[in-house]
């Protein structure tokens, strides 16, 4: 490898058959190019993915309570589990390292809200502020409950834009006064929801407003907490999980409700929701390796046509070689030598050009899909690293072949 | 200097076996100039060959400078070549994207000369057949004489013990195949065994002996007068 003879014979050589060489550099680097590329677009479609998860608070924990169904210390299946204050109470101090946002929810039954003569059945909940953040709510206009209205226990509510469009029409309706089951609220906020007309057709008080007007007492109908995002799947479903194992553990202990008991108490973690994200996350990555695989199988084997030819090409200098003198090996080494030579400068020049690319027009891709492309650096000079041993291998046998023939057959060679 | 017994070669192409080389004896002495001559396929090349050790007998035995040639591998054939033989052929066979001066410094590089000593000794014999100014040219850029001419320091440039030149003025005008053929036997004047495989009566002629070939067998070897080429250029 360091006979500086031999490499100023390679360099001869190189120099002197420039189409050659470019031609098995070309498809060495295009091939390395088109891989950077590939891996740099699959990243940027995972970080646009994984940034619109983000959006959708997609690791939300709800729970709710229902019956006993397994008798447990004494006491008789069928008993009703109530969640109340002090049940979010503890959780929220016990966890609040962990968690994002925090809601427990108080749901009025048979919510009627009227304005003037318009009026409509909605659902009516009573709610913390984060709650908004929870259901992936944005505000259309004013404001959402806040902490003041909480402590306040005002009569502020925030209302869905189906019942703004259902009750307002085309008027203002921050600052008007609706009736909800009977009880003067005053709007204080409009807002839109992805989730469409359904989830837009429900209103929001104050929990503790709601508490004490309707008759809820210390009462809580759900607990909701979002957990905050983590890198990968792997580490939100394991928080995840751990955390939902958590609470139902400290719920059912406090209720008195048998650990395998599934009715009374419920945590259900949204993760199956991510999973989907994160799983066509994966599918994109494995179709970007596929295809990756695929190109860099196609590098291969162009290099070793390339190979091929050159060998068939220089038959006729081996055999003048071999008559002058040159041993087995070192035709081998001269082929093998020069095909590494110029895989590896085309490989890493590949590399170069990919990354470059993506260094400066990465950036300005902003798609919903794609953001900010990037590749492993270690991947692709992996890469390289193969498509250089790939291409030797690919080299070597038609080398081996080439130094084998007697020279009296290969000086005969037209 | 060659010594060869009852050689014996034949080639097989699918079922048929053509038996070229039958029984051939011959021995050149150190110094000489011999001619091999012979129809179109009685064998020249095939004998040429076997004594340049590109092709191997299939029976019989060789002698080269008292070193027994018998089943050598690639390796050592190739170590022998590049120690005992020079090869001239009649296409020349230089390596068309090196330089003169690089085709010439060939045989050294495998010898594993230095760059610097392969480069002034190849400029040396370059010289010799006077064509040290074409040394930084391509042989395309060459006549056909001066590729032979060429050819010949290339030849010469590992400092052989035997020539061998199969019909090396066989691509060659008369006048072109004169100065060749005054080249080698200059060469021959200074002590190297050459062997020369030609058609031409006039070529046979300028070298010391004339072996005749036909259908695989020597019929006549017989020294001649030789007549110098320079004569005639
Ligand atoms: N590799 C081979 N395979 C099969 N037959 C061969 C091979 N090489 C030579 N022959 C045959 O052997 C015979 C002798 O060939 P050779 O080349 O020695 O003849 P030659 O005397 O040199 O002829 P020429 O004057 O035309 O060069 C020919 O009939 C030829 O067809
Ligand atoms: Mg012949």
């Amino acid at each position: 490898m360091f006979n500086l003879e031999r490499w100023e014979e390679i360099f001869e050589t190189i120099s002197k058959n420039k189409l050659r060489t470019f031609l098995t550099g070309l498809s060495v680097l295009s091939g390395i190019f088109i891989l950077v590329i590939l891996l740099g677009v699959s990243q940027g479609m995972q970080n646009g993915i994984s940034s619109q998860f983000q959006d959708d608070a997609a690791n939300v924990i709800f729970v709710w309570t229902g019956v006993t169904s397994v008798e447990y210390k004494g006491m008789n299946p069928g008993r009703v589990i109530q969640l109340r204050n002090k049940d979010y109470d503890h959780i929220t101090k016990l966890h609040k390292d962990e968690l994002e946002y925090k809601s427990s929810v108080y749901r009025i039954w048979g919510g009627m809200v009227t304005y003037k003569k318009e009026s409509g059945s909605y659902r009516v909940e009573g709610v913390y502020p984060d709650y908004q953040f929870l259901e992936n709510q944005t505000l259309i206009k004013g404001r959402h409950i806040n902490t003041l209205d909480i402590d306040n226990s005002t009569k502020s509510v925030v209302i869905g834009k189906k019942v703004n469009d259902d009750l307002f029409k085309d008027q203002d309706a921050i600052g008007k006064y609706v009736k909800v089951s009977g009880v003067n609220f005053k709007v204080v906020g409009v807002y839109s929801d992805p989730g469409g007309e359904r989830e837009e057709s429900r209103v929001f008080v104050p929990i503790s407003t709601a508490q004490k007007v309707f008759s809820g007492a210390n009462r809580v109908n759900f607990l909701s907490f979002s957990l905050p995002m983590e890198d990968n799947f792997e580490k939100a479903t394991a928080a995840s999980v751990d955390f939902s194992d958590k609470i139902e553990k400290q719920l059912k202990e406090t209720h008195d409700v048998a650990p395998q008991d599934e009715s009374a108490i419920s945590v259900n973690n949204s993760l199956e929701n991510a999973k989907r994200f994160y799983d066509l996350m994966g599918m994109i990555k494995m179709f970007f390796w596929f295809v990756g695989i695929a190109t860099i199988l196609a590098g291969v084997i162009g290099v070793s046509n390339i190979m091929l030819i050159i060998v068939k090409e220089r038959t006729k200098e081996i055999g003048i070689r071999k008559a002058l003198g040159a041993q087995p090996l070192s035709i081998v080494t001269m082929i093998l030598h020069e095909s590494i030579f110029v895989t590896a400068i085309a490989g890493f020049l590949g590399l170069f050009l990919g990354l470059v690319l993506l260094e400066f027009v990465g950036p300005m891709v902003e798609t919903e899909f794609i953001a900010n492309p990037s590749v492993n650096f270690q991947i692709a000079i992996t890469t390289v690293i193969i498509l250089i041993v790939a291409g030797a291998f690919a080299g070597f046998f038609p080398a081996w072949r080439a130094a084998r023939i007697k020279p009296i057959i290969a000086l005969r060679d037209e | 200097m060659i010594e060869i017994k009852d050689l014996h070669k034949s080639y097989k192409t699918g079922a048929t076996s053509l038996h070229v080389l039958k029984g051939i004896n011959f021995n050149v002495k150190e110094g000489e100039l011999v001619s091999i001559m012979g129809s179109s396929g009685s064998g020249k090349s095939t004998l040429l060959n076997i004594l340049g050790m590109l092709d191997e007998a299939d029976t019989g035995s060789y002698m080269l400078d008292n070193v027994p040639i018998k089943n050598l591998n690639e390796k050592i054939a190739a170590r022998y070549r590049n120690k005992f033989l020079g090869f001239i052929f009649q296409s020349f066979n230089l390596i068309n994207y090196k330089t003169a001066l690089d085709n010439v410094a060939m045989p050294l590089y495998y010898q594993g000369v230095s760059r610097g000593e392969r480069l002034d000794r190849s400029m040396a014999y370059l010289e010799k057949v006077g064509l040290a100014p074409w040394a930084k040219h391509l042989p395309n850029e060459l006549s056909g004489g001066q590729k032979q001419r060429v050819a010949i320091a290339r030849a010469l440039a590992s400092d052989p013990k035997v020539l061998l030149a199969d019909e090396p003025t066989g691509a060659l005008d008369t006048k072109t195949s004169y100065e060749v053929m005054d080249l080698i036997q200059g060469i021959n004047d200074e002590g190297k065994t050459i062997l020369v495989v030609t058609h031409e009566d006039d070529i046979a002629h300028m070298t010391k002996r004339i072996v005749n070939l036909k259908d695989g067998v020597i019929i006549d070897d017989s020294y001649v007068e030789q007549v110098r080429a320079k004569d005639h250029v």
